[in-house]
């Protein structure tokens, strides 16, 4: 039984859709003439009743159709744009997601009710619009004699739709029942004549009672184009064979239809002719002329199908039918482009990409393996393979990719509602959309991101009245951009606001006693101090940020993804938050080291240079804890000391240079292993909060080696070293900063 | 749940509860064959459906064909509102054959679907 699923495909698309037409909502109320924009907007709308129909919910058949009219209206022309309509529609949008969401509740008719008033709000706005009352729901109709319906199928003019649908065995067992799909039809027109199959049932010992053996034949009439028809059967187009002739159908379509039908042609022919689409004298020439052509096809061996001949010999008439067949044309290329792309779930990738990290390091196990056994073609063949492995891999994670776009124009709506919140007038620009990046990242930064684009629309841009006063534009801009750089990518969010006020953040950093009085700090510092916890330069807390809490939320979030934020500001013109993230979290080039007989890596987009740690220095070293590089100082921090490994250093040490945020230190290893691209395992439960490692892999040898989590070693190297200092010497303000700093951290 | 009934002169009684749906399909189809093949004459009491969809349906269908190459006559009777509105949809009043009693309820239920199917085409 796999209602679930079809209901999940349901729910994701539909939710889609919403995206697009909240997006579409937006474009049109910048250009409010947007033809594409209102069709967008219809569409959507159309198709979610469409599928909601389906599905046989009620609660959102109504309302869309109730959105529907209004579009209809709108795009027509009767009815004309303006802001008030357009958060309306958005409203309307966000509805319709509740209801979405009410279909995952556990109790959906709770749900259903828990939302009912918004929805019942939203109809009475919907229906101001549209100039009528909501017509109530019992009937006003005069009521004709009801028992006439459960006949059905007397009388039939052939002005009406043909449609025939062969059920697919499974289509049950897929959890979709064919009735639901009729009653939706149902609701679109007349169902003037219905006609069951069932030819295909089996003996009764075969009879599956799962299984689906029907067939139907249905005449339907309605002012509804092909498009909507086959809408209607979307979610059957897998499960069954549907066939759909419109109105005035040539008699050959008809004679094609009965042919290409499993059941008994004569059969077949009666029943079409019973249900009125076909004269009894246009089936016996089409069946006549059909079997002629057989005969003389028999000869030439040229199957012709009948259709084409019937063209051929000029036995066609109605123009209005072409303009159909070429408009299925239109909908049948569309969907053929439409089915270049394979819904996949996403844990399904995550276990191919789980394998392919096992391959690789396999595969680097036996070019060791080779190596040792120093067979030249064993070797080259494992060098072969390890080659094609490489590439499996970056195909795999490549299909993990998804464009940040996405991403992005989520943020349009966000600008859009923030602006009208706080009275501001925000133009947003998307570039970079096309850039992509790793599917679990998109998830990780949406967050972070929200978070600078919020502070930025709230903070940095200023109210109109400021801006004119400054002689901007009165409208804020606000771009995000996204572009990849040397394995990583890097999101921009950049404003044209006030910039970071220098000025406050000092006082306020002296207040809290982060820094001296009296100390002028560089840029990066007072970026820094922004983004430490409970910092807040807003000068009111607003609904939408400045209570302080966020941007060290943020760039802690940042870091945990191995990223990094910097912030570049210029007062009175701007400030853009860059953050560096890698690609993807599955995979790190790595710099691999050892230590005694272990081996660690670090990320290799850390190391800046390596050093040899000369005999003279290594007991002056010990003390100490730094080196003096090129003048500079160094603070060193000895990985056997940290990882406590016992035992002696080998004749010779190495230093590892490390950058990380600002901040070098030195690791001090025992060899320099080289560099090695690796898949990250991450560690179990155990150790996840174990400090200064954090992950693993595993090498092609089999054995372990721990990815260093180098920011938290250069942290505290550095740590390390200013309290040497602080003892050693009295401290010069840059350091007392420094360790109020750190205070402040831990 | 399929529940037969044993009556004067070989005929059965199959009186159908609850739902008649793909759930309950599985169990369904051995209890009406197996009344069919042991009646005379049979009898589907429709009267306590409350739910029926396709997988339902076509349980009927393969009984009433049975019954008419096996020459025993099966009748449907009671037809509640749910299991009514399944053959009306597919049309299949007409080859099971039976009276069907369209109660006021029913009626009225109609006659609203109608109407709300009148509002959306326009």
């Amino acid at each position: 039984m796999n209602m679930a699923i079809a209901q999940q495909t349901y729910i994701v698309e539909s939710r889609e859709l919403l995206r697009d037409m909240e997006n579409a909502l937006l474009r049109l109320e910048k250009t409010p003439q947007d033809p594409e924009a209102i069709t967008a907007v219809f569409r959507a709308a159309h198709t979610i009743k469409g599928s909601s129909g389906a599905f046989n919910f009620e609660a959102i058949v109504e309302f869309t159709h109730a959105m529907e009219s209004l579009l209809e209206q709108i795009r027509s022309g009767r009815t004309p744009i303006d802001s008030g309509l357009i958060a309306l529609l958005l409203g309307c949008g966000d509805h319709v997601s509740s209801l979405l969401d009410c279909l995952a509740a556990d109790d959906r008719k709770a749900a259903f009710e828990r939302v009912r008033d918004t929805g019942e709000g939203l109809l009475g706005r919907l229906n101001t619009y549209l100039g009528t009352e909501r017509v109530p729901q019992v009937a006003e109709e005069p009521a004709r004699e009801p028992a006439v319906e459960s006949i059905g199928g007397a009388t039939v003019a052939s002005t009406g739709w043909h449609i025939s649908l062969r059920f697919d065995r499974n289509l049950l067992r897929n959890g979709l029942d064919p009735l639901s799909f009729i009653r939706y039809l149902g609701s679109l027109g007349e169902i003037a004549g219905v006609t069951t199959l069932f030819d295909a049932m089996p003996e009764p010992a075969d009879m599956d009672p799962e299984a689906c053996y029907l067939g139907m034949e249905l005449d339907f009439k309605g002012a509804v184009t092909k498009e909507t028809i086959e809408d209607v059967f979307e979610y059957l187009r897998e499960d069954c064979a549907i066939r759909i002739l419109p109105p005035h159908s040539r008699i050959s379509d008809y004679i094609d239809l009965i042919n290409t039908l499993p059941e008994d042609k004569t059969r077949l022919g009666e029943l079409l002719v019973k249900s009125g689409v076909l004269t009894r004298r246009e089936l016996e020439e089409g069946l006549a002329l059909q079997q002629r052509l057989k005969e003389e096809g028999g000869q030439t061996g040229a199957g012709h199908r009948i259709g084409e001949i019937l063209v051929g010999q000029g036995a066609v008439q109605n123009e209005l039918v072409d303009a159909a067949l070429e408009k299925q044309d239109l909908i049948k290329k569309s969907k053929a482009i439409e089915s270049n792309f394979v819904r996949v779930r996403s844990d399904k990738l995550d276990e191919l990409i789980t394998l392919v990290g096992e391959l690789v390091i396999a595969s680097a196990g036996t070019s060791l393996a080779a190596r040792r056994a120093a067979d030249v073609e064993t070797i080259e063949a494992a060098s072969t393979m390890g080659q094609m492995v490489e590439e499996v891999r970056d195909r795999a994670l490549k299909l993990r990719m998804v464009p940040i776009g996405e991403t992005f124009s989520r943020f349009t709506r966000l600008a859009h509602d923030l602006g009208r919140e706080l009275g501001k007038d925000i133009e947003l620009v998307l570039t970079g959309s096309e850039t992509e990046l790793d599917k679990s990242m998109v998830e990780k930064i949406t967050d972070p991101l929200m978070h600078i684009v919020r502070n930025a629309i709230d903070h940095g841009i200023e109210s109109a009245g400021t801006r004119s006063e400054r002689g901007k534009r009165p409208t804020g801009r606000l771009q995000l951009n996204a572009y990849h750089d040397s394995g990583s990518i890097v999101i921009e969010v950049a404003d044209d606001g006030g910039g970071l006020d220098r000025k406050r953040i000092l006082a306020q950093a002296v207040e809290r006693g982060l820094l001296p009085p009296g100390h002028t700090p560089g840029d990066e510092e007072i970026h820094r101090l922004i983004m430490q916890s409970g910092f807040s330069t807003a000068s009111e807390v607003t609904n939408v940020s400045g209570r302080g809490v966020g941007m060290d939320v943020v760039r802690r979030n940042i870091e945990s993804l191995r990223g990094s934020l910097s912030i570049d500001s210029v007062e009175g013109q701007g400030t853009t938050f860059s953050m560096r993230l890698p690609l993807t979290l599955a995979i790190i080039e790595g710099f691999l080291v050892g230590v005694d007989r272990s081996s660690y890596v670090v990320p290799l987009e850390m190391v800046v240079e390596c050093l040899e740690l000369s005999a003279e220095d290594r007991l002056r070293v010990r003390e100490s804890g730094y080196i003096n590089l090129r003048g500079e100082v160094l603070p060193l921090l000895r990985l056997r000391d940290v990882f406590e490994v016992k035992g002696d250093p080998g004749k010779r040490e190495n230093i590892v240079v490390v950058h990380y945020a600002g901040h070098r230190a030195g690791f001090v290893v025992d060899a320099l292993l080289g560099e090695f691209q690796t898949v990250i395992k991450p560690l179990g439960r155990l150790f996840e909060r174990l400090s200064g490692i954090s992950g693993s892999t595993i090498l092609g040898n089999g054995e372990v080696a721990l990815i260093l989590d180098a920011a938290a070693l250069v942290q505290r190297a550095v740590d390390n070293e200013s309290v040497h200092h602080a003892h050693a010497t009295e401290s010069p303000h840059g350091h007392a900063f420094e360790q109020n700093l750190q205070a402040n951290l831990s | 749940m399929i529940h037969v009934e044993i009556a004067a002169g070989g005929r059965r009684i199959a009186v159908v509860q609850g739902s008649m749906t793909i759930y309950e399909a599985a169990a369904d189809k051995p209890a009406l064959l197996g009344a069919l093949g042991e009646a005379t004459e049979m009898e589907i009491d429709l009267s306590s459906v409350v739910e029926m969809d396709t997988a339902g349906l076509q349980l009927l269908i393969l009984v009433k064909r049975e019954s008419l190459r096996a020459g025993k006559p099966v009748r449907l009777t009671g037809h509640s509102e749910a299991s009514l509105d399944v053959l009306d949809r597919y049309n299949l009043a007409g080859y099971f054959g039976d009276p069907v009693v369209i109660s006021p309820r029913t009626q009225k239920k109609t006659a609203r679907a109608r109407s709300r199917a009148a509002r959306r085409r326009t």
